[in-house]
């Protein structure tokens, strides 16, 4: 792509402008080199002369800066600790594999070891016990920053966004027909994000409740004890393993330039309007 | 919002962004375990850190009523190593030793005679299971105060007739809640639960909840290496809930 616009370029290009500065009418005004009058005193030749293409448009590409700084800080900062605290807490959870009594102990569910992190209990919860840290730290940035700057508007769930769920989900699970996309983020996006970051805020509380139940009986109280609270904490990486794949899916399914922008921020040519 | 330009500017752009970005990529060193190693041992003493500033020396942990304590028989028998260290219960004295007006060895009949604490309270493990028992004993601070603890001390250092050993942050060892227990379920603690006497903590995890105890120790100094059985294996030292 970007390399087609290049060669659409003549030979000595402009020098760079920034996008204010760079209007159409400088750009039209740029005299081709390779001009008619030229090409008229020219011999003439038996194979046709490549013909230089009128640049009747200005060479721009459309670009939206996506993903603020802090924004691209909190998304990698998050990623990595999501996946250490997942792995490193489905080691501690082979510990006690059950969410029953400790008398008699039934096995729920055997984690295989090579799902998880840390190699035994005290290891797995060294990294849990540092990454809670980065992860707390990743939310709650990032959370102050959506709601400060409003940027939270492009990705919250609200009840206008309802509607728009089925035909993206029929869109996408049963092949139906693409709906209007106009803002960052389709219903269904809104949908899976807010609710993973309410995961996210579910998973720090009842963290907290599971690490410091005496100090915080109050919260532990409020989520039903410290026995469900863990079942909690649980349901909630269940959620977050149900975003990622489909996340994921979709950052491949959407290409290069989508996935770039949670790097460099700024996305080329967008697929929506506005 | 879409802009326009041209493409080396968004190039330029980009770059200029990404390198902003790159400083997280610090977070790869986890990825080596040479490195993970010590980082993540340092993120529990930090952990640590919070665990003992958050910690609120008059806060309760929640207490129950009789109908919410497991069955006795519901009540892990849970150690390191044995069961049943063979406790010689007729001759067992508890060994009082550091930063104290009157160490030495005191019998059970002493730490019975200060004022008696019953509680059912959580014991929580580590591994993630919790049971709610009934617990009888004398808080620690008192017995402390028997024997002349200086409590400005920093730790209480404690050893096993199993070879069990802990540490435990004063601030803890004074709270209300912390007690010599001897007495479960309103019998003399069982060879299986630390008889005769064991630490009960509602404010600690069930590791530094010592059983079979032999000595402790006032001290503001831990040897290193020697905090506490689990703890030198990479457990949390703190381990308060």
């Amino acid at each position: 792509m970007a390399n087609e616009e290049e060669k659409k370029l003549p030979p000595e290009p402009p020098p760079a402008r920034s996008a204010e500065d760079a209007s159409t009418a400088e750009i039209v005004a740029y005299i081709d080199p390779v001009s008619p009058a030229t090409r008229e005193s020219a011999p003439p030749v038996s194979e046709p002369v490549p013909q230089a293409e009128p640049l009747e448009e200005p060479v721009l590409v459309r670009a939206a800066y996506e993903h603020p700084l802090p924004i691209r800080i909190t998304h990698w900062v998050n990623a990595v600790s999501v996946f250490v605290m997942v792995t490193s807490g489905l080691r501690i959870f082979r510990a006690f594999p059950t969410f029953g009594p400790k008398i008699p102990e039934k096995v729920l569910l055997d984690i295989p070891k090579a799902l998880t992190l840390g190699g035994w209990l005290g290891g797995a919860l060294q990294w849990h016990f540092t990454f809670m840290w980065f992860f707390a730290a990743s939310g709650v940035l990032y959370l102050a920053y959506q709601i400060s700057s409003g940027h939270y508007r492009t990705v919250l769930f609200t009840t206008k966004d309802i509607s728009g769920v089925w035909p993206m989900a029929r869109h996408y699970f049963l092949f139906g027909p693409k709906p209007p996309v106009s803002g960052q983020y389709n219903p269904l996006q809104k949908l899976a994000y807010t609710s993973t970051i309410g995961f996210g805020v579910l998973s720090l509380l009842t963290g907290l409740v599971l690490y410091k139940p005496a100090q915080f009986s109050a919260l532990a109280w409020l989520l039903g004890g410290f026995h469900l609270t863990r079942i909690w904490h649980f349901a909630a990486m269940c959620g977050f393993l149900a975003f990622i794949p489909g996340h994921l899916i979709m950052v491949v399914l959407h290409g290069w330039s989508n996935f770039f922008s949670m790097l460099s921020g700024w996305k080329r040519e967008p697929e929506y309007q506005e | 919002m879409i802009e326009k330009m041209e493409d080396q500017e968004l190039r330029r752009k980009s770059r200029r962004q990404l390198l902003k970005l790159a400083p997280v990529a610090a977070l790869g060193v986890f990825a080596f375990s040479r490195l993970s190693d010590p980082l993540v041992a340092a993120g529990v003493r930090f952990s640590d850190w919070a665990s003992s500033a958050l910690f609120r020396s008059q806060h309760l942990a929640p207490t129950f009523s009789m109908s919410d304590v497991v069955p006795f028989s519901a009540f892990p028998y849970n150690g390191y190593d044995v069961t049943d260290p063979g406790v010689d219960l007729e001759k067992w004295t508890l060994t009082v030793e550091g930063d104290v007006q009157h160490p030495g060895e005191y019998k059970l009949s002493q730490i019975q005679a200060l004022s008696k604490i019953s509680q059912n309270t959580r014991h929580i493990c580590v591994e993630g299971w919790d049971v709610i028992g009934a617990f009888g004993g004398t808080r620690i601070s008192d017995f402390l105060n028997l024997v002349g603890a200086n409590t400005s001390a920093r730790f209480l250092e404690v050893e096993c007739a199993d070879d069990y050993y802990e540490s435990i942050d004063m601030a803890s060892v004074l709270h209300p809640q912390s007690l010599l227990c001897y007495e479960m379920y309103g019998q003399p603690l069982d060879r299986g639960h630390g008889a005769p006497l064991r630490l009960q903590m509602p404010t600690k995890l069930g590791y530094k909840q010592a059983k079979y105890l032999e000595t402790i120790r006032v001290t503001s100094v831990l040897k290193p290496g020697k905090t506490g059985y689990w703890e030198d294996q990479g457990y949390s030292w703190f381990g308060g809930l």
